[in-house]
């Protein structure tokens, strides 16, 4: 188990993000994008800033109001689902120090 | 010479099928959006370069995307550009939010589910888009759960006329197969106040002032499958169609049965007539000849391909009854596809092509009227949705 981290709270950090396919095409990016998020690096701060570098995404991972993760999305890092923690939880300090990137999935459903 | 512009809506992406009057040779583009289902693609008849369509997934919801270019390039209506925003504060142009407002809104009721039982409404999907006749930026949107939404900037938001889920009677709408959807907006082109939407399973409904109110037109319909047959609302209207030359007379493929209404929608009669099977999706009028139609009987609920494997358009000439089997260049056996209901589409020219995709990933056109027919692409996805474009 990876221990969250606990950097120092408003310097920014380069953040790395896996997306899946579909959302690499409709944002016109690779499969990782690098993203400059300030301490606390949580959940919600990552995917804050993801939809404000690129507003096509927004309302695709989560709700526009209510920032619910979509029902067929999960979040995962060194291994670990954290699709079901506090979105105020601090990611793994391997995603925080940019060795680890926080992954994007579609749940394997079809289609 | 004029051309024609095909804009198929498939299972993984849009194509565009592009030929002249002729429509004889084929230039296919695409995919666009591949991967993302296209439940809908549409162009606006006042600027033909500007077409709109409708990009869903269940994973990751509802994206608008638009051209203003005939289909060569695309993108969000909303300002989302990437990889760089531009310089305007984007507006979320995939942002369908029921109006729940004082003011003009509706409060979120419920709607009845599969069992009976009651279910909160849920934003899913857009199904249907349709431009409005008079104004490029303005556009409306049926979506799922069903509701009636429009934008005047060109999509880049989304407002919901909420007097029609308002309406009272959401509690006894209910999802057909496919969802509760809001499949099918027809705009009067002689009133610019009354629109016709359809349902399933909830009905056809319309307004005589803009969209603020609704009433049901269901009177006549007769479903066997709920438990009033004669009901006010609860009907799966599967499409519905109008030539706009006589916009008071509405054609109906209804679940099961064909009908007809010469009074936009007040009263209907059954015109199944000599219909082999009045069960299917799609149904389209001929462009100059108010009273020629066109439906594609599938077998039955359960069974959703043609009969006997033979992939047949059925024309009526005189309004409804009596029919004539279309077959000549279509399958003759071992065919067991669907065609679904926005999924037929008819041109402008003079001698009208008739247009129709299956969910065996065939589109096929008859440039004379239905009398012969050609398959133009043979092994796209599923096809969802067919619209044609007629261009100078």
């Amino acid at each position: 188990m990876m221990g969250p981290a606990t950097g120092n709270s408003g310097s920014a950090r380069p953040i790395r993000v896996v997306l899946p396919q579909h959302l690499r095409t409709l944002a016109k990016v690779g499969a990782e994008v690098t993203l400059e998020v300030a301490a606390p690096v949580t959940l919600r701060a990552v995917l804050d800033r993801l939809e404000a570098d690129y507003p096509v995404l927004s309302g695709t991972i989560r709700d526009h109001e209510t920032k619910q993760r979509r029902p067929f999305l999960r979040f995962f890092a060194c291994a670990e689902d954290l699709s079901h923690d506090s979105p105020e939880a601090p990611l793994p300090e391997p995603v925080v120090n940019g060795k680890e990137p926080l992954l994007i999935i579609g749940a394997i459903a079809g289609g | 010479m004029s051309k024609v512009r095909v804009l198929v809506g498939t299972h993984k992406g849009a194509f565009i099928l592009s030929s002249d009057g002729k429509r004889k040779d084929w230039e296919i583009s695409g995919p666009f959006f591949a991967g993302w289902e296209i439940y809908h693609m549409k162009g606006s008849p006042v600027d033909t370069n500007r077409i709109y369509v409708s990009q869903t997934s269940g994973w990751f919801g509802q994206i608008i995307q638009r051209s203003d270019d005939g289909g060569r390039t695309w993108a969000t209506p909303g300002g989302e550009k990437m990889p760089t925003p531009g310089p305007e504060p984007p507006a979320p142009s995939n942002k369908f939010a029921y109006d729940t407002s004082a003011e003009t809104g509706a409060p979120l009721t419920t709607h009845q589910w599969y069992d009976g039982t009651q279910h909160p409404w849920e934003f899913k999907r857009v199904w249907h888009i349709e431009p409005s006749l008079t104004d490029a930026e303005t556009v409306y949107a049926g979506v799922e759960d069903a509701a009636l939404f429009r934008s005047n900037d060109g999509g880049k938001s989304w407002h919901e006329l909420a007097g029609l889920r308002g309406h009272g009677t959401g509690p006894k709408w209910q999802p057909g197969a496919g969802g509760m959807c809001l499949h099918t907006v027809i705009l009067d082109p002689g009133n610019p106040d009354r629109i016709f939407i359809a349902i399933s399973a909830a009905g056809a409904f319309r307004t005589d002032d803009g969209g603020k109110t609704w009433k049901p037109i269901n009177k006549g319909l007769h479903s066997q499958y709920i438990p009033d047959p004669n009901a006010e609302v609860g009907h799966c209207v599967h499409h519905i169609a109008m030539n706009p030359m006589k916009p008071g007379v509405l054609f109906m493929q209804k679940h099961w049965d064909v009908m007809r209404s010469d009074d936009a929608g007040d009263n209907w009669r059954e015109v199944s007539g000599n219909l082999p099977t009045d069960f299917g999706f799609a149904i389209d009028v001929h462009a100059h000849e108010p009273e020629t139609l066109y439906v594609v009987p599938i077998k039955s609920d359960s069974e959703h391909f043609p009969m006997d494997g033979k992939l047949r358009v059925y024309r009526s000439r005189s309004g409804g009854n009596e029919w004539e089997e279309l077959k000549k260049g279509l399958p003759e056996k071992d065919c067991y596809v669907n065609v679904l209901r926005d999924a037929m589409a008819v041109d402008r020219l003079d001698d009208c092509g008739i247009y129709f995709g299956t969910t065996g990933g065939q589109v096929y056109c008859s440039p004379d009227s239905g009398d012969t027919w050609t398959a133009i692409a043979h092994e796209l996805p599923a096809v969802f949705s067919v619209e044609v474009q007629t261009l100078p």
